[in-house]
């Protein structure tokens, strides 16, 4: 007797799934938002900030980038409250997902700004444009063109990282997913098609962005 | 609730590090050997075979690998295989990492001048001794920075076997908590520890990075 796959009893729950599919979305788009802000601005430190300023923000990035998620994750959801902190479950993911992203985001920005040629500051302070001023009209959008692709599949890999925040109980895609194999009883088929759609999701989101960026950095790059 | 002071919670950590460490490896060695075969499939005769290794690095890298965990762990007892979590987590980290080093190292064999193929074709070197004795000697020069990198990324992977309940340090950091109820501290410890043991690892990848652009 062969087990028979069975993906029929997965129909009757797409408002489930598709709650699942927004609660990821809209964590994944809050936590780019922020995450990309964040990071400009600790790009920005780590660079010409004061020195303990400088230190905090790196440290801070190595502090993230050797830590898995889901211990960030725990710690924020569950030792926080401690301090008298208590997060909601989707207050903790997303707060988890940005810190997560914008230590990541923060070596990638960075990169982009040492990338831009140093005659393009020197040429704003000789037309007498204040350093803040040049920083964000001038240096800022051509680093910002030189990493978008890097920005944008870390972007796609906190998106599929997200997943882990069903361990909190956020209803999220994957959550949805263990609900419905625990009514069904068909846990391989609801976690593959649930898988697809992340697939779809990292594909769609890739799309998306190299469309947007080629709009938003016409003529720029190259 | 349980009151434990940190000479007994420690200890009972490093024992699950000691877990994480193990998985680590070998997800390591299991998806090292994956990769190698990967990339003489890509770079091989047929030309299908690219083909194939590009879909199979896209589906891996673009689905999370909690979920791939949980198709290897139930799928797994459909094909008729019993799994404990170890064999689930090894499974699922080896194919997992295969995928990402079958991509890092694609860069490092991209990286290396065409010439370098049609010199060795010329000479009458056939594909596998090509590899050998031209491509891989000096793309393996440039693929050890990346490839220490992506161990801290593995490290960092293995926590999700907690998740299938591998005990390794997460898992035993939430089964402290548990007895304790004092998740602020345990982890914090937790974290620390993976930080101990990732750390060493993003560091070396750094200097060795930098030895090698000197170099050149």
């Amino acid at each position: 007797m062969g087990y028979q796959l069975d993906f029929g009893a997965l129909s009757g729950y797409l408002g489930l799934f598709l709650h699942g599919l927004g609660v990821t979305l809209v964590l994944t788009g809050i936590s780019a938002v922020l995450g990309i802000v964040l990071s400009i601005g600790g790009a920005a430190t780590a660079r010409s900030g004061p020195v303990w300023a400088r230190t905090l923000v790196l440290a801070y990035v190595e502090l993230i980038r050797n830590t898995p998620f889901i211990v960030q994750m725990f710690f924020i959801f569950f030792g926080l409250p401690s301090l008298g902190l208590r997060l909601t479950a989707l207050e903790a993911a997303a707060l988890a997902m940005t810190i997560n992203l914008t230590a990541y985001a923060i070596e990638i920005v960075r990169a982009g700004i040492e990338a831009v040629p140093p005659g393009q500051r020197e040429a704003g302070a000789a037309l007498g444009i204040r350093p803040a001023t040049v920083f964000i009209w001038v240096v800022l959008p051509q680093a910002l063109a030189n990493v978008y692709p890097a920005l944008v599949s870390q972007i796609v890999m906190t998106m599929l990282e997200s997943a882990v925040v069903s361990q909190i109980a956020v209803t999220d895609l994957t959550h949805v997913a263990d609900l419905i194999q625990s009514r069904t009883y068909r846990a391989f088929e609801t976690y593959f098609v649930i898988t697809l759609v992340y697939l779809a999701l990292a594909v769609g989101l890739r799309r998306l962005f190299a469309l947007a960026g080629r709009r938003l950095f016409a003529g720029r790059r190259n | 609730m349980i009151s434990l002071s940190l000479s007994a919670i420690l200890p009972y950590l490093l024992m699950g590090a000691r877990w994480t460490l193990l998985l680590s490896a070998i997800a390591f060695l299991g998806g090292g050997t994956g990769a190698f075969l990967l990339l003489l499939l890509r770079y091989g005769q047929p030309r299908f075979g690219a083909k194939a290794v590009h879909l199979y690095v896209e589906v891996l890298q673009g689905t999370p690998l909690l979920l791939q965990l949980f198709l290897v762990f139930f799928g797994l007892p459909l094909l008729g295989v019993e799994v404990s979590p170890l064999l689930a987590a090894g499974v699922a980290l080896t194919l997992y990492a295969s995928a990402f080093l079958a991509e890092i190292w694609r860069g490092c064999v991209d990286a290396i001048p065409h010439g370098q193929w049609d010199a060795s074709g010329a000479l009458g070197l056939k594909f596998l001794l090509q590899m050998r004795y031209v491509i891989l000697p000096q793309a393996l020069r440039i693929a050890v920075p990346p490839t220490v990198g992506f161990l801290t990324q593995l490290v960092k992977a293995t926590a999700l076997a907690s998740i299938v309940g591998f005990e390794e340090l997460t898992k035993a950091g939430q089964i402290v908590t548990n007895a304790t109820f004092q998740p602020f501290v345990i982890y914090g410890l937790v974290a620390a520890i993976y930080f101990t043991m990732c750390y060493p690892l993003t560091f070396c990848a750094r200097i060795l990075e930098r030895k090698l652009s000197q170099s050149r």
